[in-house]
């Protein structure tokens, strides 16, 4: 049981951090980016084919697959959002597009195989496959019954400093103020001299790198990497994640990432596997009749 | 291209070799005229798949256990989603936007893994297979959506589409008019729930398999069912069922693609939502974008003051 807590921890940093980068996207544009879970994906795919097939050390991997996540997150925008806002088309538009997108990252890293056109992506199609062992140092410990392996317990922390500093920048600074101003109101932004195309092209950077970095960390930790981690673990995990802490919060989605991970583990403990979707879906559904604004949320904006 | 050569020079024998596919398309526009009907009272839901599952279970599992007339089971089925609608309608149907499509989420996810892939009944993660097809294959199927599609727009011609319309334009000034908010938005939800559910049970018959996956019953089937009335057009009832025609034919369209095809359809789905926001079926030309090098035309406005 103690154990199993252990992994409602590890689990939820992944959850927190994934849905950081949801939640910060729908807190300023109101639109749910469903790229997300691709870009999640893309990050560890990627890193891992820099590791394994281009023999580059993890390091170098992790940082290249961070920085081509945030590149998409300039797709996103330019591609997805902005022509769009341009047309001031309905948000739902937005969420079509993003589906779409994520539709063509999918498929291109599921067509990686050799001898393909994105070989250089990706070599194992619809595989899973997992990093080498020592990819990093993975020193374990036991302490009582608990096993505790260091590329687990590291992401607690990682993601707690990152999400500290996400929550310093959004408050303290002159970029945070900035972003907080555009999700306000983005007309009043422009006029008081924003840059509001940038700003919005800043967020969707911030929140892709944290779920490229987040779909790394979870790549290590549960040795799990296919085209399809983003669609089977956190797409719809993300979304009752932001539901559970109120949408558009950031320490919200923290609180919310792990309480998912504790209701899952514990409905797993309880019901056994097969319920522990079932259960958390169940959750989310009381959540939002009984309080819609969630844990965190102290409105509700409503514009679709 | 075949395809499409095929089905101007030999249309008895595209109709003969491509059942399944004219049948699927068939039951796609019935669900998307489903979905139609919640995009036309504002509501977002995403809660078809679910009623698509209630419809074929329930229609299923009475034929396999009690053996009764196929009309009775998929009557029963549609009238057990009109119950669940109801029960699943009123606490959820408060939610607006985007609060609502997670909360439907929430719904089809909890029935998914909770209840189907959880109860022995249902034959869990193995599905139901059933014997022969007593609808008789496609005619059945194209005959219920010009049935659905017919019944829907004469509604959307009314009263009830009237105050629909109202309400997806502005739900507080539909108030002020004395228009009955709730009760409007219940009907639209439980009609959308009654079509679901017939479009499963139809189905179900199809394909001699419930197919429990989650490209059946889950998010995947919600998010192609919206893709379906978003990308059609969700102003006209006509839009979606275009939209339900182009998705699924668009490995055939894009046949030459070959492995590379949902690349392609990815790419199709964002230009033309890019170039049509409001749909293929729908008033107005393409948007053309400007990109932001481009000079802005000069418009001679007269100066206030």
């Amino acid at each position: 049981m103690d154990q199993q807590i252990l992994n409602a921890i590890f689990i939820g940093s992944i959850y927190a951090l994934f849905a950081v980068g949801y939640t910060l996207v729908f807190g300023i544009l109101d639109i749910l980016n469903l790229a997300h879970s691709a870009v999640f994906m893309l990050g560890a795919a990627l890193t891992y084919s820099l590791v394994v097939t281009h023999g580059q050390p993890f390091w170098i991997g992790a940082v290249l697959g961070v920085a081509a996540s945030a590149l998409i997150g300039l797709v996103i925008e330019h591609v997805c959002l902005r022509p769009l806002r341009r047309r001031q088309a309905p948000p739902i538009a937005a969420l079509i597009s993003t589906i779409g997108l994520a539709l063509v990252i999918v498929a291109a890293v599921e067509q990686g195989k050799s001898g393909s056109l994105f070989s250089w992506l990706w070599v194992d199609g619809a595989n899973s496959v997992a990093f080498p062992p020592g990819t990093v140092p993975n020193p374990t410990w036991h302490i009582g019954d608990l096993t505790l392996e260091a590329s687990k317990v590291l992401i607690i922390p990682i993601s707690i400093a990152l999400m500290l500093i996400l929550g310093y920048v959004m408050r303290f600074t002159q970029v945070g103020r900035g972003l907080r101003a555009v999700a306000e109101n983005p007309r009043a932004a422009r006029l008081m001299g924003l840059d509001v195309d940038r700003m919005i092209s800043l967020t969707l950077v911030i929140s892709s790198a944290l779920g490229g970095l987040a779909g790394i960390l979870f790549g290590l930790a549960l040795g799990d990497i296919s085209p399809y981690i983003g669609r089977d673990n956190v797409e719809v995990r993300g979304l009752a994640v932001i539901v559970l802490g109120g949408m558009g919060s950031i320490p919200g989605a923290v609180i919310g990432g792990y309480l998912l991970g504790l209701i899952e583990i514990l409905a797993l403990v309880t019901f056994g596997s097969n319920a522990r979707g079932g259960v958390a879906f169940a959750a989310l559904f009381l959540m939002l009749v009984l309080r819609p604004q969630g844990l965190f949320g102290t409105r509700l904006r409503e514009r679709i | 291209m075949d395809f499409f050569i095929q089905l101007l020079s030999d249309p008895i024998g595209f109709w003969n070799s491509h059942t399944l596919l004219i049948s699927q398309i068939g039951i796609n526009g019935v669900v998307a005229t489903s979905m139609f009907l919640v995009l036309y009272s504002g509501q977002l839901s995403l809660a078809a798949p679910g009623f698509m599952a209630i419809g074929a279970y329930t229609s299923v599992l009475m034929e396999l256990h009690w053996h009764t007339p196929v009309v009775l089971n998929v009557a029963v089925a549609v009238i057990l989603a009109g119950i669940v609608g109801l029960l699943v309608g009123l606490p959820v149907l408060r939610l607006r936007g985007v609060f609502l499509a997670i909360a439907t989420i929430g719904f089809i996810e909890a029935l998914h893994l909770g209840v189907i892939l959880n109860v022995p009944i249902t034959g869990e993660g193995l599905g139901l297979q059933h014997e022969a097809d007593p609808l008789g294959g496609v005619p059945i199927i194209l005959v219920s959506l010009v049935a659905v599609v017919f019944v829907v727009w004469r509604l959307t011609k009314g009263r009830l589409g009237s105050a629909w319309s109202a309400i997806r334009q502005d739900e507080i000034a539909a108030l002020s008019q004395g228009i009955h908010v709730a009760r409007y938005k219940m009907i639209a939800f439980i009609a959308s729930a009654l079509i679901a559910s017939y479009a499963g049970a139809l189905e179900a018959h199809l394909n001699f398999f419930v197919d429990p996956g989650d490209s059946q019953y889950g998010v995947t089937r919600a998010v192609q069912v919206l893709t379906f009335a978003v990308l059609g057009g969700s102003g006209f009832v006509i839009g979606p069922v275009v939209g339900a025609l182009i998705v699924t034919l668009l490995p055939y369209i894009f046949e030459g693609a070959g492995d590379y095809i949902n690349i392609i359809a990815g790419i199709f789905l964002i230009a033309v939502i890019i170039f049509r926001p409001q749909g293929i079926v729908g008033r107005g030309g393409l948007a053309i974008v400007r990109p932001a090098w481009w000079p802005r035309s000069r418009v001679s406005a007269p100066s206030p003051g």
